[in-house]
């Protein structure tokens, strides 16, 4: 039971702000905003501590990519009960071009480095709902990937996965190592305790340059235009279902 | 129209107005060495996280339920316990973390902002604590400090009587030495946690001498609740945070071992009072929390409600009667963690300490009914939560010290700085 799991973590804005386009229309506003850990990161951390706990693995690596704040990030994850971290640092215009590609390049290439039997991601990122970075690393490392978890249950040197599909759920039998993504109802994080975080503090973030990694960040896509989403216009009322059918017909929509 | 700009911007930067972390400080620290600062620590930011999200998702649909029933709350008592919020104050060689007074105050601000029912029962811990912390010698404190981290257990600070509250030398709850054990009677009334209190310090006289004085004739012990002759009085039923357990406490015969007398005999008026330079600070914090939410209420809903053909914070009488608000909570903010700063230091903090606490007391009242005064008829209803935080409001005119004492007090060193 040597068995390393790794956890991707990403810094997005806090859920519960209101975001705002910039005035130029080339993102959002992330200056002065309350940024935290991804919630779907936030379950991944999680389930990989509560394997630990369980003694089924011996150590979770807390990753995260980004300028130095993402260490916050990753002491998050240390408080919630991870061993150490790896700071990927990137940043500039690096960071603004940083997708899931870049991300799943890096997180192979640890991967490889750091003799993992495990990776655990969150389903999808809070800012740009990809939900990509999970596939293209199994991908890239040419491992099993179980996505959108619902439940996971290591089987010796298999895991177990229940994942949440259109239908209900499918249950799949992976081979390790392997790459899971965290789904919603996977389990419920807990706070990280003001003990945990003092004891956090002790633990060890390496920093790493994805040069070193013989990562190459280049990104083929450009993002063009930011915009909101269009105003929700008012509604009308009518009368009768005679009127709303003959109004529905004339907006195109019957 | 300028102004309706900032409060737009400022409401989409977060939830709270709160200067130390909406603005979440990207930005590095330029330190200087010395200087005055106003920015916490990533610890301390982290701890206050912890603390408002336990209050926000834990505390805030509770309470309410807690405030009809009257209910001591356990359940978020065990959790809050569990995060390490409470017995922040104990030391390290304990089991607790040591931390500071203005780290405590800091979590003490948040989880008033929940529901200060909630707070102070939570908070009494941290009074009946301070004595043994400041005066108990290695065993006392690995004995009674040792059991509060190992579960979660209250105290309770055993002091007020039905006779003396303000005038704490004129209790009467009288302790004869008698061999080893000091046997006690007397009557202590409206002791918060006392009906779920494991311990309490204890403040008895004794020296019968009435020409003794105070500062010779009193002596603070600490004596197990399940001790015979302890007797609990009923559940009190208060105007406001009703979920604290508040009791008078009997004392008939009560024998107490003299290994449980803090620093000697005689010693007892000099360590209750002590303990308040680190107890008013928090205090004042908790009134502050309690002034934060009833603006933060008052502040939604006025930009929901609408008079006049327009939302009620835009007619100048309600945007400067939250303004007024505003000014109170951020100068109480300010003294209470100057306060709390001053004794982490190293220094007597008494004058800042109930600066902070008559400030804080008095301002939780007035924003309090301010923010009912926002709500019109809505605000008198216990549907909207408002009336409860003008209940709550009342106590801390009065526990902790009384606005008159603090008065007392100001004035007093307030004269012999000048003096000097």
């Amino acid at each position: 039971m040597s068995a390393r799991v790794l956890v991707g973590v990403k810094r997005v804005i806090d859920y519960a702000v209101k975001i705002r386009v910039k005035p130029d229309n080339t993102g959002v506003v992330t200056d002065g905003v309350k940024h935290s850990m991804n919630p779907f990161c936030e379950i991944a951390v999680e389930e990989a501590v509560k394997l630990k706990e369980k003694k089924l693995i011996k150590e979770v690596v807390a990753v995260s990519c980004g300028p130095q704040q993402a260490q916050e990030t990753i002491r998050t994850a240390l408080a919630m009960g991870a061993d150490r971290g790896i700071h990927v640092e990137v940043s500039g215009k690096d960071y603004d071009n940083l997708g899931p590609l870049q991300v799943s390049k890096i997180l192979a290439a640890l991967a490889k480095k750091e003799e993992t039997s495990l990776i655990i991601l969150g389903k999808q990122a809070i800012d740009d709902d990809c939900n990509q970075t999970g596939q293209m690393t199994a991908a890239l490392l040419d491992w099993p990937q179980g996505t959108f978890a619902s439940e996971v249950v290591l089987e010796g040197d298999k895991v177990k996965v229940i994942r949440e599909i259109d239908g209900g759920l499918e249950t799949v039998r992976l081979k390790m190592p392997a790459v899971i993504t965290a789904d919603l109802r996977l389990n419920t994080p807990r706070y990280a305790t003001l003990p945990n975080i003092m004891k956090a503090k002790k633990k060890k973030i390496d920093v790493v340059k994805p040069g070193e990694l013989g990562v190459d960040l280049t990104s083929h896509l450009e993002v063009l235009r930011v915009d909101e989403p269009p105003q929700r216009q008012a509604g009308m009322k009518v009368e009768t279902v005679e009127e709303l059918i003959s109004r529905l017909k004339e907006a195109g929509r019957m | 129209m300028v102004f309706f700009k900032v409060l737009r911007a400022s409401v989409q930067t977060g939830l709270r107005f709160q200067g130390t972390s909406a603005r979440a400080a990207t930005s590095t620290l330029k330190t200087a060495q010395g200087g005055f600062r106003f920015e916490l620590t990533d610890q301390q930011k982290e701890f206050q996280e912890v603390a408002r999200k336990f209050a926000r998702e834990e505390i805030i649909p509770a309470a309410p339920s807690y405030d009809k029933s009257g209910e001591y709350p356990v359940a978020l008592i065990k959790r809050a316990w569990e995060l390490g919020l409470i017995n922040s104050h104990i030391p390290e060689s304990c089991g607790g973390m040591g931390l500071g007074i203005f780290d405590a105050c800091l979590i003490t601000e948040e989880l008033a902002y929940g529901c200060t029912g909630v707070q102070t029962a939570i908070e009494a811990n941290s009074l009946g604590q301070m004595p043994v912390i400041i005066a108990g010698n290695d065993m006392q404190k690995k004995k009674y400090l040792g059991r509060m981290t190992e579960e979660p257990l209250m105290c309770a600070y055993c002091v007020t009587e039905p006779g003396a509250g303000s005038d704490v030398a004129g209790i009467k709850t009288r302790a004869e030495k008698k061999g080893d054990e000091y046997v006690v009677n007397g009557q202590k009334m409206w002791i918060t946690n006392g009906g779920k209190a494991n311990w309490y310090f204890l403040l008895a006289r004794t020296d019968p001498d009435p020409k003794c004085p105070a500062s010779k004739a009193f002596t603070g012990f600490i004596v197990d609740a399940d001790t015979p002759g302890v007797q609990m009085g009923r559940k009190e039923m208060n105007m406001g945070q009703r979920c604290s357990d508040t009791r008078g406490i009997t004392f008939e015969d009560v024998r107490i071992p003299k290994e449980n007398v803090l620093i000697g005999e005689g010693a007892g008026f000099k360590i209750a009072m002590g303990a308040f330079d680190k107890t008013r600070p928090p205090v004042a914090a908790g009134a502050t929390g309690l002034a934060q939410r009833a603006l933060d209420e008052a502040t939604k809903y006025s930009l929901e409600r609408k008079t006049f053909g327009r939302l009620i914070s835009d007619h100048q009488a309600v945007a400067f009667l939250l303004a007024e608000m505003a000014i109170k909570v951020e100068l109480a903010r300010l003294a209470y963690q100057r306060a709390a700063w001053e004794v982490d230091e190293g220094r007597r903090n008494t004058y800042y300490a109930s600066i902070a606490k008559a400030f804080a007391g008095d301002i939780a009242n007035q924003v309090a009914s301010d923010a009912v005064q926002v709500f019109g008829g809505n605000g008198y209803n216990s549907e909207y939560p408002v009336e409860k935080l003008m209940r709550d409001a009342k106590i801390y005119q009065i526990y902790e010290g009384t606005a008159q004492i603090q008065r007392l007090i100001i004035s007093r060193e307030h004269l012999v700085k000048f003096k000097n």
